[in-house]
């Protein structure tokens, strides 16, 4: 939902928000994300806002995301046809009928392979979380390795794991994005 | 309690930085070697380096760098080769860039028509003579605004090796937090300083897509 | 001995069956023209005779050299034997000049000033000596085809392949590439062209071939052929183009 203010934002240059998701689109897209998630799990008590590891490490990956997702879902939106825009009008839609229906459902549809990609990207990417003590896969794989001293076989334990996941993830991604997204409704 | 100023911070960061750039020139600079490398054997005719490629590309595309990173590092010194951390993340980097770019490049010498390949076996040229002469220089002019693009990926995953101990900016940034307990401040600008240097690269890439664009619809 | 031989070609793209059965002879000097509906095969036939497409069953000869399937030399094949192409194919990053001469100078081991000169001969031959430092995309389409045609001739190949090289022609440009084309004809180079242009297949050609369902249905004299076809199939092809 986030990001599809933002997409819309940017496309549709609505001003004021127009210039926050622009920066904020940038400025995330050009720096790294485990400093993001430093900034917000470290820099963010200091204005008096303390958020535990889960916290700090889903709101860094949601705001990653996000600001991706923006990008991805404008492109999506400015590449439905403008002529889709003046059929519905010339059907008497009004402009957020035309919105909902022609517009977002076509430019989701088309953009779902990035979007899931991308989707999957942040997933990978949330191995980096380990690194402020967030209990996910990566956490519990250095844990097992400091106990045991089998680098090798965790790590790679622990890398098929992330693969698997990608793999199902990305196929279940890709289901959704063919039953719920391009049926036809009637 | 030493007081820094807010110039120590930025200097320090600074002087840093140039270890993340000189590993992202490593990493691109190798990676693109070992790219081309892998782009051969991914075209080639021989279904094992034609699979293999395939394999490659999907484990380092379909796994955490972080974990390609602890795997190098801390696996590898168990197999016997031990590796410093700037060893360790060149390396992974390196292997980490190389699959990326080869599919941006593979994806590139697709997207010449085939007609220039009809073309030139009629005119009886050899596989290598055709990409040397004629593939090779049209792909080239497309692959460059995506080859572009993906740097600004390669400077921030140098971010992740901080994490095996290599002082680049991240790594400089969580010391300097730790020692001068502003966070926020320190990170914060750690954030401006990776932006300096990927924002530009986004920017050029974006332009030469848009030329790219323009020069194929004349 | 003809030049060109093809005996009992067949060719199969997965289940569908291509060429089912083609024989052909070609003289050296003649001019054939290949014309059929579309998925007669004669392109793929034609795609043959230079080994962009391979076949499944049969033999080709051309100028003595036997080719049988799995056992095609193709650089000597594409040496003798030089194609031009609809959508002209010249490399858009290098001159027109350039283009004629890249073959010479990389297959054939010729030096860049014994190629420069001989580019220089064939864009003359085809009309077009002042356009040599020109790009592809600064000429027209027929320019463009008639380069396609000069590089070539620069291989010195002993028969020259043209599918429907004027298909994708504005009007007005293709009578200055068939133009290039008769004179070759008249030079004495052996042609074969799959075309629409059934004028100039009637003015020029030596011998018609007229393709259907993957078989020679019928061929001859273009003339005779053209006013009284044999069989009902080129009676009703011919009626359609007319």
């Amino acid at each position: 939902m986030w990001s599809v203010l933002g997409a819309v934002s940017r496309a549709w240059k609505l001003p004021g928000l127009r210039q926050f998701y622009t920066g904020y689109v940038e400025l995330i897209r050009n720096t790294p994300f485990i400093v993001q998630l430093f900034f917000v799990f470290f820099g963010l008590p200091s204005l008096g806002i303390k958020l535990n590891e889960w916290q700090a490490a889903t709101l860094a990956m949601v705001i990653n995301l996000g600001a991706y997702s923006t990008e991805i879902i404008r492109s999506g939106i400015e590449a439905v046809p403008k002529g889709q825009i003046e059929a519905a009008l010339a059907l008497a839609m009004s402009r957020s009928q035309i919105f909902f229906h022609v517009v977002l459902r076509q430019a989701l549809m088309k953009v779902w392979p990035a979007l899931s990609s991308q989707i999957v990207i942040v997933m990978l990417g949330s191995s980096v979380c380990s690194q402020i003590s967030a209990e996910e896969l990566t956490f519990g794989a250095n844990f097992i390795q400091s106990r045991t001293f089998r680098a090798l076989e965790v790590y790679l334990l622990a890398a098929l794991i992330y693969f698997l996941l990608a793999l199902v993830l990305r196929q279940v991604l890709s289901a959704f994005g063919r039953f719920v997204l391009q049926r036809r409704s009637a | 309690m030493n007081h820094f100023t807010i110039w120590d911070m930025v200097r320090n960061l600074l002087l840093a930085a140039r270890w993340t750039v000189l590993l992202s020139l490593i990493a691109f600079g190798c990676g693109g070697v070992v790219g081309v490398g892998l782009l051969l054997m991914r075209t080639s005719k021989s279904r094992v380096l034609r699979n293999f490629t395939k394999a490659y590309i999907e484990v380092f595309q379909g796994t955490p760098l972080l974990m390609q990173l602890f795997l190098l590092f801390f696996g590898g010194a168990l197999i016997g080769f031990d590796l410093s951390p700037w060893g360790a993340a060149a390396v992974a980097l390196t292997l980490f860039t190389s699959a990326y770019i080869t599919e941006i490049w593979r994806g590139s010498v697709e997207a010449v028509s085939r007609g220039q390949w009809e073309a030139s076996s009629s005119l009886a040229m050899s596989y290598f003579q055709q990409m040397r002469y004629v593939i090779l220089p049209q792909a080239w002019r497309i692959a460059i605004a995506p080859t572009v693009g993906f740097s600004v990926q390669v400077v921030k995953a140098t971010a992740v090796t901080s994490i095996i101990g290599f002082v680049e900016l991240t790594k400089a940034g969580s010391i300097i937090s730790n020692a001068t307990f502003s966070p926020f401040t320190v990170y914060g600008f750690v954030a401006v300083i990776y932006f300096c240097l990927c924002f530009p690269l986004s920017l050029a890439a974006r332009k030469l897509e848009r030329r790219m664009n323009a020069a194929r619809t004349n | 001995m003809p030049l060109v031989q093809i005996s009992g070609m067949h060719k199969r793209f997965g289940p569908l069956h291509v060429l089912k059965g083609v024989d052909l002879s070609v003289k050296q000097g003649e001019v054939v023209a290949i014309i059929g509906r579309s998925g007669s095969g004669k392109s793929t036939l034609l795609r043959t005779i230079n080994g962009l497409e391979t076949f499944d069953e049969g033999a080709l000869d051309i100028d003595g050299e036997r080719m049988t399937v799995g056992h095609t030399n193709l650089r000597t094949l594409r040496l003798k034997v030089g194609m031009v192409f609809q959508q002209f194919n010249l490399y858009p990053h290098l001159t027109a000049g350039q283009n004629v001469m890249l073959s010479p100078v990389v297959v054939k081991k010729t030096s860049k000033k014994e190629a420069e000169a001989i580019a220089r001969a064939m864009m003359a031959k085809v009309g077009l000596a002042d356009r040599f430092d020109y790009y592809p995309e600064q000429l027209s389409g027929g320019q463009q085809q008639r380069v396609a045609i000069a590089r070539s001739l620069a291989m010195s190949p002993k028969i020259l392949l043209c599918d429907e090289i004027t298909s994708a022609l504005d009007p007005e440009l293709v009578n200055e590439v068939l133009a290039v084309v008769r004179k070759l004809a008249e030079d004495g180079m052996t042609l074969i062209m799959v075309t629409h242009e059934m004028r100039f297949a009637r003015e020029v050609g030596d011998l018609l071939v007229f393709m259907d369902q993957g078989k020679v249905h019928e061929q001859g004299d273009p003339k005779t052929l053209f006013n009284s076809p044999s069989t009902p199939e080129l009676a009703s092809f011919v009626r359609t183009i007319s």
